[in-house]
């Protein structure tokens, strides 16, 4: 049997979490003796410049109506090359593009995905993926019961996409599908406004979640700031509160952040937000709840009151500055 | 137009969660429960529709009796009237089981206009209500953030990755799953309350040939998860001197300051 790598792209610039997912088809590969296989949806350029990758063979389907993604149009491409192709697992980076149109491709198959994975391990004939359920608070190991396809999905950041080995050049094989008719019309993507603060730069962040209870209490966290020097930023149910500006949000919808300090105060951590600041070099967390998912990622943690936790800290900054 | 919303009942978000014996769920006996939150988003959305364009707003959730109250604090909200698909293990099924079942228990409303939130809170798979669109064959939209359902067709906004966005235009009957924190949610008003006692809550039994067929995929245990970091607890429990000893260790070890 096979392994088909879905690789995505935005009018043929390659969304770099498909190396990622080519890194995890290698991996499954090399466990299991099977070959890997890539498709291309609707850019035979980017076919090309995916054929460096060590693939068996990358499949470049051609169509008009592929040109702009639609989860009609996707789904009957890639249903024809994995009846085709008839591998024992499709595997996909876990993106917005891949939750909106890869259940329609499994359910074609009587089945779903086994979804956002953060780990595989092949132990003997059996496979079994990991994920994370209930927001991040517990794992699940999970295997596959069965008939192939299996469809899996990985979490961005289980895979590291410059692990993916490259081989001596993969042939590209055209393929042409029926794409039948295509119901939603999409217009352009665009971003809401000029972002106006610049994240990625910054040294020092301080981000707030629901724990900071109302939007008075924000002014605790920025003279925290003030005093590192750093900027203030906060999870999604802060911006959608609108207590801070989108382009403060840190988070897979908002900013993707690695500053040398992030303070998490009052923010749990969902994995949402966990995959817009994990890579930071020194992560704190202040939480009232020890079981949240913060901590797995923290160097240094509070558990109790932020209200009592966070004018002190200020305070003993100020003081070791002076 | 007539709108079903799709709402689950899942564990409350402050819960401590308990692992139960056989290591494969939670320990659901003492646990508080509450509307998964996208859903909660769902729900309001479709009533701003009905106020906007008329229509009814049908509540469906599937799972057991204690579900009722996620109901009926739908109806005390503002929707019609319920369906409600009874059974104590619905919740587990598959993604693929679960939109099959839910297909049959609402094919035959026929409705304009199927939302759901985005994912659930409890399994996260986050596919329920796009297979569902499949197998009832409605276009659909996920990660939903604004809704114009006053012309012919359907014109929604999606949230992409990373600040971006766009539109799709699609005809109705159409499907959409709703991001959370898209509006402010209304609370039940006392008026509600007493208005819901009277609405219809309609219980259906699951299609057992369809509930009951072999999944696809099956949790073999679930566990805490493994840390990636070892995390330094500071302070013991004593917030401020936890504080104290950050701004040293920040200083002195991480050398941030």
């Amino acid at each position: 049997m096979s392994i088909l790598v879905f690789i995505e792209h935005k009018a043929g610039a390659l969304n770099k979490t498909s190396l990622e997912a080519i890194a995890a088809g290698q991996k499954l590969a090399g466990d299991t003796g099977q070959t890997v296989s890539a498709v291309v949806l609707g850019s035979s350029a980017l076919a090309g410049e995916i054929a460096v990758y060590d693939l068996e063979k990358v499949i470049s389907v051609e169509n008009n109506q592929l040109a702009d993604y639609t989860p009609d149009a996707y789904a009957a491409g890639l249903e024809h090359v994995v009846r085709a192709t008839n591998p024992e697992y499709v595997l996909m980076s876990h993106t917005y593009q891949a939750r909106d149109f890869a259940p329609k491709v499994a359910a074609r198959f009587q089945k779903g995905l086994i979804g956002d994975c953060i780990r595989m391990n092949v132990e003997g004939d059996k496979r079994v993926f990991t994920r994370r359920i209930f927001l991040g608070k517990l794992d699940a190991d999970v295997v596959s019961d069965g008939e192939p396809p299996n469809f899996v999905t990985f979490q961005s950041g289980a895979f590291r996409g410059d692990q993916a080995v490259k081989g001596s050049g993969a042939p590209v094989e055209s393929m042409s599908v029926e794409v039948g008719e295509v119901r939603m019309k999409p217009e352009a993507p665009f971003q809401e406004a000029k972002q106006a603060v610049d994240l990625s730069k910054a040294d020092v962040i301080v981000a707030v979640g629901r724990g900071i209870k109302s939007k008075d209490n924000l002014a605790l966290a920025e003279k925290l700031a003030e005093v590192l020097g750093g900027d203030l930023a906060a999870s999604r149910p802060i911006c959608d509160a609108e207590w801070l500006p989108i382009d403060r949000q840190i988070g897979s919808s908002g900013q993707t952040v690695a500053p040398k300090l992030y303070i998490a105060i009052g923010i749990s951590g969902a994995i949402q937000h966990l995959v817009g600041m994990k890579n930071s070099q020194t992560i704190v967390a202040i939480n009232k709840d020890p079981e949240a998912p913060i901590f797995d990622i923290a160097d240094y943690g509070i558990v109790g009151d932020l209200f009592e936790a966070v004018p002190v800290l200020t305070e003993e900054i100020k003081k070791l500055k002076a | 137009m007539k709108i079903l919303v799709l709402m689950k009942q899942v564990a409350n978000k402050d819960a401590i969660l308990r692992i139960n014996k056989d290591s494969t769920w939670i320990e659901e006996a003492d646990l508080s429960f509450e509307v998964n939150e996208s859903d909660g988003y769902a729900l309001e959305e479709s009533l701003r529709i009905k106020e906007k364009v008329g229509g009814e707003v049908v509540v469906v959730s599937m799972g057991p009796q204690r579900a009722k109250s996620v109901i009926k604090d739908a109806l005390a909200r503002g929707a019609d009237r319920a369906i409600h698909v009874v059974g104590d293990n619905l919740g587990h099924l598959s993604p693929f089981a679960a939109a099959s079942v839910l297909a049959e228990a609402i094919r035959e409303e026929n409705a304009d206009l199927v939302m759901t939130g985005l994912q659930s809170d409890d399994y996260g798979y986050a596919q329920t209500g796009v297979i569902l669109a499949e197998v009832l064959g409605l276009p659909h939209a996920t990660i939903v953030i604004e809704v114009d359902a006053t012309g012919d067709q359907l014109r929604v906004k999606r949230e992409l990755e990373s600040g971006w966005y766009q539109w799709y235009t699609m005809p109705k009957p159409a499907l959409l799953t709703i991001q959370s924190g898209i509006s402010q949610i209304r609370y039940a008003t006392l008026k509600g309350i007493m208005a819901a006692k009277k609405k219809e809550i309609k219980e259906v039994t699951p299609n057992a040939e369809i509930a009951g067929k072999p999944s696809h995929q099956r949790i073999e245990k679930i566990y805490l998860p493994q840390k990636s970091k070892q995390t330094q607890f500071l302070g013991n429990g004593d917030a401020k001197k936890g504080a104290v000893e950050l701004a040293e260790k920040l200083r002195t070890e991480a050398r941030v300051i």
